[in-house]
């Protein structure tokens, strides 16, 4: 990507906030869901599934049917979420221990699961635990849930804070799982991982295909 | 009589010795048996290898007994929590070695050795580094990678309420790892907000079953302040 691409793309688009990011994906989940949502954007996706719609949320550290943030007067401060931050627990919400949570991840009981990541390459393939043999690596609940929900899907920024795409034919770093992601949410577009590669559904107001592909390394197409 | 319930930390933290590996409840900091951990540095053992989902918060609990030197190695799923000043010192420093492991498979490894099962295989991290060296094994078309049980030495956990026989309940998601800890460690010592009568417990409501339990600790330290 060139300076200047990544220029037009900034100037004439209105990117999406990791809030619109999280409320577009917390639109997309039916009712009746059963959905695990891991730390970074993803927590935000629980702050913004319609009230009306029943979507049960699952958190790893043993949480099922988990609502949004509490009142400052109303906190709990047993329950927390897998970023540890304070929830609430919605009516007919449940607690469990680590083991039951993880039969829950593993045991291919949720309908999907919606995390972060460093990278999604264009064959499902993504990396969100570890950038090098140097840093702190922190793998988390993200192994366990990459192989267990019937779906995942990634929340991210489009590219890195040096403009690096996050979106690759393959990821450079070490892998969380193989052949994972169906869909990725970034601020600038909503894409499909499908056998042909990334299939664009949507895209930032004011974002050209063009613009899109031009910060993008994996090659694009649109969604039929 | 069966009563359990200690009633100094000297007492709850007797025979732990040096090179123990110490299991150690919680999420953060919630569910974190701290005042057992104090306990621990009091009581000074030391070449520890410790297993936690985190690795520390702050200068307190788990991150206090890193920064006085006392653990040789930390097994957790996520060092990368909020504020791990200590162990990122640490960690930088080469003073402390770290082993990562997926969290459903570090929880999956202390039920099946509080369980009686030596090994397993699950599909967490197939064709990932941390599946490397280890029986990969395709059944019904999928592959799984074996795992073995993983034993503590001991298991400092946090209840909520417990009684003299070391029933636990747990309260909201300060449950999380505790009642498996309990379940893999040879001792397994528990600190409980309340410690009420025999028969007062609900016995549908209790989360670790005493048998589980070799000593409990009454800390009534009120509400955790920090996550």
């Amino acid at each position: 990507m060139s300076a200047s691409a990544a220029a037009d793309a900034s100037t004439t688009c209105k990117p999406w906030t990791r809030e619109d990011i999280a409320a577009r994906a917390a639109r997309d989940i039916p009712e009746g869901f059963y959905v695990n949502i891991g730390i970074g954007i993803p927590v935000l996706v629980a702050n913004y599934v319609p009230a009306e719609r029943e979507v049960i949320i699952h958190s790893e550290n043993g949480i099922l049917g988990m609502g949004p943030e509490p009142e400052p007067e109303a906190i709990n401060r047993w329950l927390i979420n897998a970023s540890k931050k304070y929830v609430t627990l919605r009516p007919g919400g449940a607690y469990m221990h680590h083991a039951d949570s993880f039969a829950i991840i593993r045991g291919g009981h949720l309908d999907l699961c919606v995390l972060g990541a460093f990278q999604v390459a264009e064959n499902g393939d993504f990396a969100n635990w570890s950038m090098s043999d140097t840093d702190m690596p922190s793998v988390g609940g993200a192994m366990d849930l990459a192989v267990g929900a019937k779906q995942v899907w990634v929340l991210m920024e489009h590219t890195t804070k040096t403009g690096e795409s996050r979106l690759l034919r393959r990821c450079t770093y070490p892998l969380t799982a193989v052949g994972a992601v169906k869909r990725i949410y970034t601020n600038l577009a909503v894409i499909d991982v499908t056998a042909d590669g990334f299939a664009v559904r949507d895209m930032a107001p004011g974002l050209t295909f063009e613009a899109l592909q031009d910060v993008t390394d994996a090659p694009l197409r649109m969604a039929n | 009589m069966i009563d359990k319930i200690v009633h100094s930390m000297a007492e709850a933290m007797a025979g732990i010795r040096d090179g123990s590996v110490v299991l150690i409840g919680g999420f953060g900091s919630i569910g974190q048996p701290n005042a057992l951990i104090d306990g621990l540095i009091e009581q000074g053992a030391k070449d520890l290898t410790v297993v936690a989902n985190n690795a520390g918060v702050g200068h307190t609990g788990l991150a206090r007994l890193m920064e006085v030197g006392r653990v040789r190695k930390i097994v957790c799923s996520y060092p990368r929590t909020s504020d791990p000043v200590v162990f990122e010192g640490l960690y930088r420093a080469g003073r402390i070695e770290l082993e990562v492991m997926p969290q459903g498979t570090m929880a999956e490894r202390m039920r099946a050795a509080g369980a009686g099962i030596p090994a397993f295989y699950t599909p967490t991290s197939v064709g990932t580094k941390l599946a490397e060296g280890k029986e990969v094994r395709e059944f019904a078309g999928r592959q799984y990678v074996l795992e073995e049980a993983f034993f503590g030495d001991v298991a400092l956990i946090e209840a909520w309420e417990a009684d003299r026989w070391g029933n636990l309940t747990y309260r909201s998601s300060a449950r999380n790892f505790n009642p498996v800890m309990a379940m893999a460690a040879k001792l397994t010592i528990a600190q409980a907000q309340h410690i009420v009568d025999l028969g007062v417990l609900d016995p549908e409501k209790i989360g670790t079953p005493g048998i589980f339990v070799n000593r409990v600790v009454h800390v009534p330290y009120g509400e955790p302040t920090v996550t």
